[in-house]
């Protein structure tokens, strides 16, 4: 992600037109820096263990997706969520709800800053959220919160979030609650 | 323990390679070929599920070889659709369900089915689109002219121009790699100019025809693939995206900077597969620059051997292989010694010259001759582009056209 502000006549800042791309294979980005995976995983768990209200939003690859990667993911979540001391609110399946989704209890891509205000959420991380949405979401999110976002993505990364991490599989996320649990003890949570 | 390999092969019995293998490694024989004739070999080669036609001169015999794949079972799903915009609806379809895709069109054709073009980046859909351009009636033209590109330009799509035969074949099957990345998934069009590349025969080196991509894996989608629990275009249905009384603004913004996002996102993948964004030819110290895409490139590569070796002015040939993205920064760099840029066209409005003059704006006072302009069907002999330097350097005119 790069300077947070309007883009060209759009309110919406958007990082590619800031010249930050998603990261190289092996790296992460952390704001408009290529880092080590590593640093950016350090930064990540710092800012959900200093901010108000750290929130973990899965999506529907973590939530519905049958098969055996997903239910390792889905736990691994759990288990981030409780080291980080951090809230789960789901991301639903992008289905249309009616009479309209509970922004409380669940957080819209197209809305997602209704769940942020909502429950005050000052840190965030999406997982298992399809590229599109994440990315829809984020921008909006950059926008209108000063929510510190960060993208734990199996595929390419989100140059959107502040911080963001690629192909995150389940070995990656036991480094990140390995990488957490230090950053607590460090910061003597 | 000895390592073992697994070869995969692909439903036509094809042995599945990376990309990079099949562009820049495998072994290579040469043809002689049609343009049309090329599309069906890289085709062949893609691994592709479906395929939907319409005639339109001049892209149908590229079609027409497509639906020979489809007999020879090298292509999943093929069949002609009611009009351009039926295909155009039709292959998204194939794409949305997770089928790799392909389809050809040209001229009127084009615009027929224009409305179809921003719903496919919108959806994220990394079909492709062979683009045979014939520009557009009334008056009704069947020459070459590549107008229909002008209004291409703003759909969302990546726009790739080939200059040659041999870079359409390379870039149908670099087009579907690069449009497949998830953080890139949206449509590219690569763009010929039609007759002079569809309908003329050239040498090509093409890979053995026993090896092919590997096939798309739609779970990698940026958006979920369609399935029984999933209707194609699920999302369209969600009041807040598509309903005026519900509308969210700020999703409309954010998504429609999203796709245009995901075109920024595919430089790195389209310079590692295209060899770069640009061609330069010529001398790099050279302050007569051109800069061109597709045939009005190669026009102006042998108008730069002439002015060079007949006239003694050193030339230098910027020629672009994407417009969408657009090479700005390369342009920028590539003629930081140009004292005059000319810009070849084989189309009434100047297209690409508009594109430069927004990217030069502000940034260099170099002067800009959108010169010379051809279009309905003329041609554009290197000594017309010879003549156009000449005069405007005040230099007397040898060449006669």
């Amino acid at each position: 992600m790069a300077t947070l502000g309007p883009s060209g006549y759009s309110p919406y800042p958007v990082a590619v037109y800031e010249g930050v791309l998603t990261p190289p294979p092996g790296k992460a980005v952390l704001f408009n820096e290529v880092v080590d995976e590593e640093i950016a995983m350090r930064e990540a768990a710092k800012a959900m263990l200093t901010r108000e209200n750290p929130t973990i939003f899965p999506g529907p690859q973590v939530l519905y997706s049958w098969n055996e990667e997903a239910k390792e993911k889905a736990k691994l979540v759990r288990r981030i969520a409780e080291t980080l001391g951090a809230k789960i609110i789901p991301m639903y399946d992008y289905r249309p709800k009616y009479p309209k989704i509970d922004p409380e209890k669940e957080i819209n891509p197209n809305h997602p800053n209704l769940t942020i205000w909502h429950n005050k959420i000052k840190a965030c991380i999406f997982v298992g959220v399809h590229c599109h949405y994440a990315n829809v979401a984020l921008k909006i999110i950059r926008a209108e919160t000063d929510c510190f976002t960060i993208a734990l993505c199996g595929n390419a990364g989100h140059e959107d979030a502040m911080i963001t991490l690629r192909d995150q599989h389940t070995e990656e996320l036991e480094k990140f609650i390995r990488v957490a649990e230090e950053v607590k003890k460090e910061l003597g949570k | 323990m000895q390592k073992t390999e697994q070869v995969q092969y692909n439903r036509a019995g094809q042995r599945v390679v990376s990309p990079d293998y099949l562009l820049f490694e495998a072994p290579r024989e040469k043809q002689f070929m049609t343009g049309s004739e090329v599309v069906k070999e890289a085709v062949k080669r893609a691994s592709v599920d479906a395929s939907v036609s319409y005639p339109i001169t001049p892209q149908s015999e590229a079609a027409h070889l497509i639906g020979e794949l489809w007999v020879e079972g090298y292509v999943g799903v093929y069949f002609r659709g009611e009009s351009e915009f039926g295909v155009m609806s039709e292959v998204a379809g194939c794409s949305m369900a997770g089928g790799r895709t392909i389809t050809t069109t040209s001229g009127p054709g084009t615009l027929r089915a224009m409305e179809n073009f921003p719903m496919w980046a919108g959806s994220r859909l990394p079909l492709q689109l062979v683009l045979m351009a014939r520009g557009v009636n009334s008056p009704l033209t069947i020459q070459p002219d590549n107008l229909e590109i002008s209004f291409l330009l703003d759909t969302g799509c990546m726009i790739w121009h080939a200059e040659n035969a041999q870079e359409l074949f390379d870039m149908i099957l670099a087009g579907f790699a690069v449009a497949e990345q998830p953080d890139v998934h949206v449509p590219v069009i690569t763009a010929i100019d039609g007759f002079f590349i569809s309908h003329t025969r050239e040498a090509v080196m093409l890979p053995p025809d026993d090896i092919a991509l590997p096939p798309y894996n739609p779970y990698k989608s940026p958006m979920p693939p369609i399935d029984m629990e999933m209707a194609p275009g699920r999302f369209l249905r969600d009041p807040y995206v598509m309903k005026s009384n519900y509308i969210s603004y700020a999703s409309h913004t954010s998504w429609q900077f999203e796709v245009r996002s995901a075109i920024e996102r595919s430089r790195p993948y389209a310079k590692r597969y295209l060899k770069g964004l640009i061609e330069e030819f010529g001398n790099p110290e050279a302050e007569v620059v051109f800069i061109a895409s597709g045939t009005a490139g190669a026009q102006a590569k042998e108008a730069a051997i002439m002015l060079s070796e007949d006239e003694g002015i050193p030339t230098r040939v910027i020629r672009l292989k994407t417009l969408r993205p657009f090479p700005g920064e390369e342009i920028l760099q590539a003629i930081r010694n140009a004292k005059y840029i000319f810009i070849p066209e084989f189309n009434v409005i100047g297209w690409l010259e508009r594109e430069v003059r927004r990217v030069l704006y502000g940034k260099t006072n170099v002067p800009v001759v959108g010169s010379p302009r051809v279009a309905g069907g003329m041609t554009m002999p290197p000594e017309v582009i010879v003549k156009e330097v000449l005069q405007t350097l005040g230099k007397e005119v040898k060449h006669v056209v």
